[in-house]
């Protein structure tokens, strides 16, 4: 990925939750903390779609989080347009805000009850100073066309509680999209809705990407979906990039072991589809002491001793596919 | 999917009085065919407090008798038709002073829940919202004042102070600003957790801005029924301090002094100078209460846990 | 379906409604199902169709002030709607279980796993002696895949993952006939979904289930289910084997709920989707209720409420697209 078309890059990004235990705790030699994010380095071209795939615990929406520094990293660096976004002052951080923004989960709770729908688009606007209330009111109204809330007039006025799931999704698309960012992390925007109201969002998505010229983050624990809309996929688990791949290259020669679990476990809406019985054994551990060297050894069907030792460090199998296993 | 929830609370609709106004009235209305028992206790509440705010304004059109004439009529001449309430052992009409002694009660009650609101509200905001050492000190004082029985608090405050109606607003008030700090400081605790915060941040809010848009709103629906309650506890207190004697001169008619006042008498059997002020507080309370109760099973059922 | 021998639940023309400010809901209207020995029935749909509610309604669960207005659920010959509180009590747990979507809320937080299970028997069967009880317990567990030593533990101190297989094991240690499954796999992880998916497979031949799977997950159906029934709106739209519903599916919703759900193993260029959203439940619709948002509505479709018709064998539609307009 050549410099200048690079338009977000995480280098070495770290996150650690302090963990508050009891007052004996404080006399132990090593403080408890949870690891959600630990060493996670990426990049993110221009108009390219990045999944970030993962299981609970995974530190996949840290991630997204600590990229827009809505959570402040321990350590490591991110890069907006090859500036160092980490070392930001408020002032730049508030610029940033408007060109770089996201989607959460649940639309319900992303949007203030007592705000109105127009209230809630307009915000970010008069947050930065764009043009004048009637000018306003203008964008906002052809935003809502833009993103399906018809008829715009009427919805404006509307209370989050009086919408739909899909139409409280689109809303919250349109608050994050009306200052014309050229970044958005989506925060498994889909997961909370209902199916046919997914696929709706899915396409509105891909729709805006190309009208608006925009770059994602796409969050998910649903590699299908990610299928469907990434161009290259970046597998978590337990904190760490296990895996990292063009879209193609992921779905069909997955090459870590984790990677190949989590293809083998998606359910298949297909009554043909067989699955691949060799399942990996046990839960995901903990993220406050979690397993030696590989995280995924103690699951692994090919684990060897080995992997008990050393972190594996994610390295190019082809060209663009990087995986950190040490295995073959 | 597809079936309408409850209405958004008139607070919502704009902050500009008029518009306040506008859209408490179309709720009000739009609210009659939904709801059951919990509206009419409501309307009973506002009816009672109509009422009585009717007298505190006009008074001259219930009575014709000035509250402190000592000449009313006779000395402790029973209910009839001359005086339906009857007179006191100052030959001054019961009705009279109850019908002017709304004034004071009301007037002080309501301005010391204003009062304590308009300081325990701000208080409870940036406490809960800033946190920390700040936060931590400013509980630790209200606590303290809370766990103070409120009627001593007052009394003592009310000695402290001395006589005056302002002086006794001030000594109901500071009773109270621990209720409107714990509530509030509560619901932004809670409220700042909430994701909504979290995505006000992210598209650039100030701290100021998230607290004043984005928090402040949605604290506000409990504390206006909050409000209603705590003018019904006011009452009480204020009718509670001039009972004993604290805070209010001689010449201003207030319903708790005749209570005192009344006591003498009923063993001799003169009930009225001591009954009907006493059924006054307990209605003019019970008024405020059933607005309060009321208007929180209506806003939001699981609001307020008793 | 029709009746046969092997039937053991019968649900006829089953109705739920419950009452809110402004109305009543209706919000399960004339549902009609059989479940055969040892089958597995799939009832999927989108939140808000009716198919938890309907799912509750078969133990009498479902909380007031909804109540069921019309219908007959057949247990062996029995209406479940008519039986006494004691006869209930005998038939949950034992005779047809249940399991959430949430085991955290299901499970007492205050009790070891131990105490879950042994509780269980007791009430079912108080005479049970506890060493018979105790190698009842271990040996489920054995089955569900979980250490003995959890048995001491207590529910926040399992993954969620694990509550799951506990919650089935308590559905299951009476040795049920039939179990009823709402979203049972919705708040756990893709691996440990399988997991369970697996899990349940090996208990239904062990235990020779049947089971009623409640779900919008159409990948857990497809490999799970023997056959489906597709809800909307309160109302079947289509029942007919998994095969023949992904297959060859005859309502115009089914195609569209298939079309829209990304496959891991197609190659989905496009998604198709349904725009519009699920009617309101109070006024419905005159009609078909799936009308306002099908592409291939006729003028029929707005007058009259098609029924669930056989149209092929084992495949019944509720669509005037297939049947003939009734005399």
């Amino acid at each position: 990925m050549s410099g200048a078309q690079r338009l977000i890059s995480a280098t070495d990004l770290v996150k650690e939750f302090p963990l508050r235990g009891t007052i004996f705790d404080a006399f132990s030699p090593k403080r408890r903390s949870v690891h959600a994010v630990d060493h996670v380095s990426f990049t993110i071209g221009e108009g390219e779609v990045l999944g970030l795939a993962g299981e609970s615990g995974s530190g996949k929406s840290t991630t997204g989080r600590l990229l827009l520094r809505l959570i402040e990293p321990t350590s490591g660096v991110v890069e907006y347009r090859g500036r160092n976004v980490t070392s930001f002052s408020p002032r730049e951080m508030e610029s940033l805000r408007a060109k770089a923004q996201i989607v959460f989960q649940d639309p319900n709770s992303s949007l203030s009850p007592r705000m109105s729908v127009g209230q809630a688009i307009t915000h970010p606007l008069q947050i930065h100073g764009v043009g004048t209330p009637s000018e306003r009111r203008e964008r906002v109204l052809d935003l809502m066309e833009k993103v399906g809330l018809s008829p715009a007039p009427f919805l404006y006025r509307k209370y989050p509680h009086q919408l739909s799931g899909g139409q409280s999704q689109r809303v919250v698309l349109a608050r994050a999209l009306v200052t014309q960012p050229d970044f958005l992390v989506a925060d498994e925007p889909i997961a909370m809705a209902d199916v046919s109201v997914r696929a709706l969002i899915l396409q509105l998505m891909r729709q805006l990407k190309q009208d608006m010229g925009l770059t994602y983050l796409f969050i998910t624990h649903d590699l299908a979906t990610a299928k469907y809309l990434c161009d290259r996929i970046a597998v978590m688990y337990l904190g760490r990039i296990v895996e990292i791949a063009s879209r193609d290259d992921l779905f069909t020669r997955p090459h870590h072991p984790y990677t190949r679990s989590l293809l083998a476990a998606v359910p298949v809406p297909d009554p043909r589809a067989r699955r691949d019985k060799k399942l990996p054994k046990g839960e995901i551990p903990s993220a406050i002491d979690p397993p030696s060297g590989c995280h995924f050894h103690p699951r692994c069907p090919f684990a060897v001793a080995r992997c008990r030792e050393a972190r594996p460090p994610l390295r190019e199998i082809s060209a663009g596919h990087f995986s950190a296993c040490i295995l073959d | 999917m597809g079936t309408p929830q409850n209405p958004p609370t008139a607070t919502a609709a704009s902050f500009s009085p008029a518009g306040g106004i506008a859209s408490a009235l179309r709720w009000f209305s739009r609210s009659r065919r939904r709801y059951g028992m919990e509206w009419w206790i409501m309307v009973a509440g506002v009816v009672v407090i109509a009422a009585i705010l009717t007298m505190t304004v006009f008074p001259r059109l219930f009575t014709r008798f000035d509250p402190n004439d000592q000449n009313a009529g006779g000395q402790m001449v029973a209910p009839g038709r001359a005086h339906i309430m009857g007179t006191d052992n100052l030959s001054r009409d019961v009705w009279a002073r109850v019908v002017y002694g709304a004034r004071t009660i009301l007037g002080v009650a309501i301005a010391a829940a204003l009062v304590s609101a308009l300081i325990g509200i701000p208080l409870g905001l940036l406490s809960g919202f800033a946190g920390g050492v700040f936060d931590r000190v400013l509980s630790l004082i209200m606590d303290s004042v809370y766990s103070f029985p409120g009627l001593i608090l007052a009394i003592a405050f009310a000695a402290m102070l001395g006589p005056g109606v302002v002086n006794i607003t001030l000594a109901v008030a500071v009773v109270y600003i621990p209720t409107y700090f714990r509530l509030v400081r509560g619901q932004t605790l809670s409220i700042k957790e909430e994701v909504y915060v979290e995505a006000a941040r992210a598209i650039g809010a100030r701290r100021a801005t998230i607290l004043g848009r984005y928090v402040f709103p949605n604290v506000i629906a409990t504390v206006v029924v909050v409000l209603s309650l705590n003018i019904a506890d006011a009452i009480m207190t204020e009718a509670a301090l001039s009972y004993i004697g604290l805070g209010l001169p001689a010449g201003i008619p207030d319903w708790g002094m005749d209570l005192s006042m009344g006591k003498k008498f009923l063993p001799s059997g003169m009930w009225w100078m001591i009954t009907f002020p006493g059924l006054m507080i307990m209605l003019l309370a019970l008024g405020f209460t059933m607005l309060g109760e009321g208007l929180a099973e209506i806003l939001n059922p699981r609001l307020l846990e008793r | 379906m029709p009746v046969t021998e092997k039937t053991i639940l019968d649900v006829q023309d089953l109705s739920i409604a419950y009452p809110i400010s402004i109305g009543v809901v209706k919000a399960v209207e004339g549902v009609s199902f059989t479940l055969d020995d040892g089958e597995a029935l799939g009832v999927v749909g989108e939140s808000g169709c009716g198919k938890s509610t309907m799912g509750l309604s078969l133990l009498k669960l479902q909380r007031p002030p909804g109540r069921v207005t019309g219908g007959r659920i057949m247990y062996r010959g029995t209406d479940i709607l008519g039986m006494g509180d004691r006869n209930l009590l005998r038939l949950r747990g034992q005779k047809i279980s249940m399991i959430f979507q949430n085991p955290l809320t299901s499970l007492n937080p205050l009790d070891t796993v131990e105490h879950h299970f042994l509780e269980t028997i007791h009430f079912h069967d108080p005479g049970m002696p506890r060493e018979k009880a105790l190698a009842a317990v271990e040996k489920m567990m054995e089955t569900l895949g979980i250490e003995k030593k959890r048995l001491k533990e207590y529910p926040h101190q399992l993954s969620g993952g694990m509550r799951q297989r506990i919650m089935i094991g308590l559905a299951l240690i009476m040795n049920p006939d039939i179990l009823i499954a709402d979203e049972p796999t919705t708040s756990l992880d893709v691996i440990v979904e399988a997991g369970f998916t697996e899990l349940l497979q090996g208990l239904r031949s062990l235990y020779k289930l049947s089971i009623i799977l409640i779900t919008h997950n159409l990948g857990l159906v497809a490999e799970i289910a023997d056959r489906i029934a597709v809800m909307y709106a309160g109302r079947l739209m289509e029942v007919a084997t998994t095969e023949d519903i992904f297959a060859r599916p005859l309502h115009p919703y089914t195609q569209g709920l298939i079309a829209c759900v990304p496959n891991i193993q197609a190659d989905q260029k496009e998604l198709v989707c349904m725009p519009g959203s699920p009617p309101d439940l109070v006024e419905p619709p005159r009609g078909c209720r799936f009308a306002p948002r099908c592409p291939k509505v006729m003028p029929i479709c707005r007058q009259e409420t098609p029924r669930l018709v056989e149209h092929a064998p084992g495949h019944s539609a509720a669509c005037w697209l297939y049947g003939k307009r009734p005399s």
